[in-house]
């Protein structure tokens, strides 16, 4: 069964369109990275199957439509919309207490003993800790809700790089066990790279590239031409080039390894290098933010 | 609740799922967010508390006084400091739940904790409702209980004053029966809550809808309208209906036309005595009652729509 299925899933707000009806399909089992600049969509996309947003277009998120349902959606969807949104009022018990209270596959033992991993009292306010501490009690509460869905967006935002790994860290080993389905949004796309198996672009409400980890993998390769052999690898369309220490590397879809081989030394692209060639000349320029 | 709290491991079933109580704890929540709730009324106990104390000195010089005037108005002027007392914690638990209504939907968006509390199987309508009950049931529970702590203190310690000034002290709770003044109370506090109810269900909807400045959208409609009504028609019907919403209570709900004092012209001093002078009967058929409860549903109901399509701000 497909975990998310939208059809022509469409969002404008006033004379801007944010989504131009989309079609998508994620399986179970499957995480996902949503790679888009800034506006592209994403977050309208993902509050559209969280039920934060109203749409035009069919929307089923587990055989729910979540605008009508999102109360009931969230007992399998969990979701991190942003880095400090837990109240910062609230204690830690008291979070606890709370989420226990209203959730029915909330294991308390399991968020207890996640957060005596990290350096977290129980009494202390949100407000007291830091936000790498904040993001450590969101992620604890959600890895201990049984969900079928969880969404992350932007979820390790303003974290310095160790909080970032460890995130990504628990959320791999202890978390995913193959059938539950993780979407994910990052500007730091190559800390995720090897953590995806399926990989979306979205770009002006559209999607412009959807492909798995697997056909990423087999399809995209990127070679350091040598010079002289510039002309002969130009003979065989790259879909981008970039000048790299005053050579020139190309990135080819769907060329043979062998070929190009003899041009110079192939590499598997990164998710970044493919993301500015997809997005062509005018994203290039915001490489910065991608990266 | 916690049944998960358990000591031992047990394996985790996945489809293992614990009962919840979404409004019970939707409820708790707003207490642990909003001291406010029971610190105001206890602050307004604590100045009344203290003013008595200040004065207890001269409370025997007062009771003789008192004695000396005629049989009804003692009796109102021994009530009229529990009375006192009664008001004014009342008065800061309603000020108190429209401050609270007006930030109820509001403070959530403006921190961004609404995408968390969204996050969880909690619908907008129950959140909105352990919003709304809140201000109708804990606010005037939590006043009621802070007026008869504080009551019995007064009397208590005014007990013991008078008594070691050689007076009766029994004369103040014969004239004050803790008991059925509190039956009093509570009924009054049901009478004001439903009475308020249209003035809290439209401070939550302008909560969950104003991008900022709440307490003005709440106001400004009322202004506008009752000074263009003045301006236009050189009468003030609106502002009337409104200062009676606001401030007045629920008249159809006591019968004082037999028992006011008059203590100097025209002055009169209602006192409630007999459970005869409350008509239940005659305020819940009153129209202006039910009206406002219409209204107070339909601010919810609207209120409980835009808090589903409404995001951080």
């Amino acid at each position: 069964m497909a975990c998310i299925e939208a059809n022509g899933l469409r969002k404008t707000f006033g004379t801007t369109i944010a989504l131009e009806g989309i079609n998508l399909r994620v399986e179970e089992g499957r995480i996902l990275g949503l790679i888009g600049p800034n506006g592209a969509g994403k977050t309208t996309a993902l509050n559209a199957i969280l039920g934060l947003t109203d749409y035009e277009g069919e929307l089923t998120v587990l055989g729910r439509d979540p605008w009508s349902a999102r109360d009931q959606l969230m007992r399998d969807v969990c979701f991190i919309a942003d880095v400090a949104v837990l109240p910062r009022w609230i204690r830690v018990t008291q979070l606890l207490d709370y989420v226990g209270g209203v959730h029915s596959r909330f294991d308390r033992a399991k968020a207890e003993g996640l957060l005596a991993q990290t350096t977290i009292k129980r009494s202390s306010k949100v407000r007291e800790l830091s936000k790498g501490m904040v993001a450590q009690l969101h992620l604890a509460l959600i890895m201990a809700i049984d969900a079928k869905l969880l969404v992350l967006d932007e979820p390790t935002l303003g974290l310095d790089i160790l909080y970032r790994k460890q995130f990504y860290d628990s959320l791999l080993n202890d978390y995913f066990d193959g059938t539950r389905t993780i979407i994910v949004t990052t500007h730091q796309v190559e800390e995720i790279q090897d953590v995806l198996t399926d990989l979306m672009f979205i770009n002006h409400g559209r999607i412009v590239l959807e492909c798995s980890m697997e056909e990423f993998d087999s399809r995209y390769l990127e070679v350091m031409v040598n010079p002289e052999q510039l002309a002969a690898a130009h003979a065989l369309k790259p879909m981008h080039e970039r000048p790299v220490f005053g050579r020139s590397v190309l990135l080819f879809d769907s060329a043979d390894r062998n070929q190009l081989a003899a041009l110079g030394e192939v590499r598997r692209p990164s998710i970044a290098d493919l993301f500015v060639a997809v997005m062509g000349s005018k994203a290039s320029e915001r490489q910065g933010e991608v990266k | 609740m916690n049944a998960s709290n358990i000591i031992t491991e047990v394996p985790n079933k996945p489809s293992a799922s614990t009962p919840t109580r979404p409004l019970y704890w939707s409820v708790r929540r707003e207490l642990w967010e909003n001291k406010s709730i029971y610190i105001g009324p206890l602050i307004a106990a604590a100045v009344i508390v203290f003013g008595f104390l200040v004065s207890i000195g001269h409370f025997p010089q007062r009771r003789r006084a008192a004695l000396l005037l005629d049989e009804s108005v003692r009796h109102a002027a021994i009530q009229l400091p529990y009375s006192i007392a009664a008001m004014v914690i009342l008065m800061t638990g309603i000020i108190v739940g429209i401050f609270y209504c007006l930030d109820a939907l509001y403070g959530e968006r403006r921190d961004r904790s609404i995408l968390f509390w969204k996050s969880l199987p909690v619908s907008d309508l129950t959140s909105v409702l352990a919003k709304a009950s809140v201000a109708l049931i804990v606010l005037p529970l939590v006043s009621f209980f802070i007026i008869v702590a504080t009551q019995l203190f007064m009397l208590i310690a005014g007990s013991i004053v008078l008594s070691m000034n050689g007076l009766s002290a029994s004369m103040t709770w014969q004239h004050f029966p803790m008991l059925r003044q509190s039956v009093f109370l509570l009924y009054g506090l049901v009478v004001l809550a439903l009475w308020h109810a249209p003035t809290y269900g439209w401070c939550l909807l302008v909560s969950s809808w104003a991008r900022r400045a709440t307490f003005l959208w709440a106001i400004l409609p009322f202004a506008v309208i009752s000074i263009f009504e003045w301006v236009t028609f050189n009468t003030s019907h609106f502002y009337s209906f409104v200062k009676n919403r606001l401030f007045s209570f629920g008249a159809e709900a006591f019968d004082f036309s037999a028992a006011s004092v008059q203590i100097q012209h025209g002055q009169h001093i209602p006192t409630l005595d007999s459970f005869s002078q409350l008509t239940p009967g005659r305020y819940l058929t009153s129209p202006g009652l039910w009206l406002g409860l219409i209204f107070a549903a339909t601010c919810v109901a609207v209120a409980v729509r835009f808090r589903r399509s409404q995001g951080p701000i």
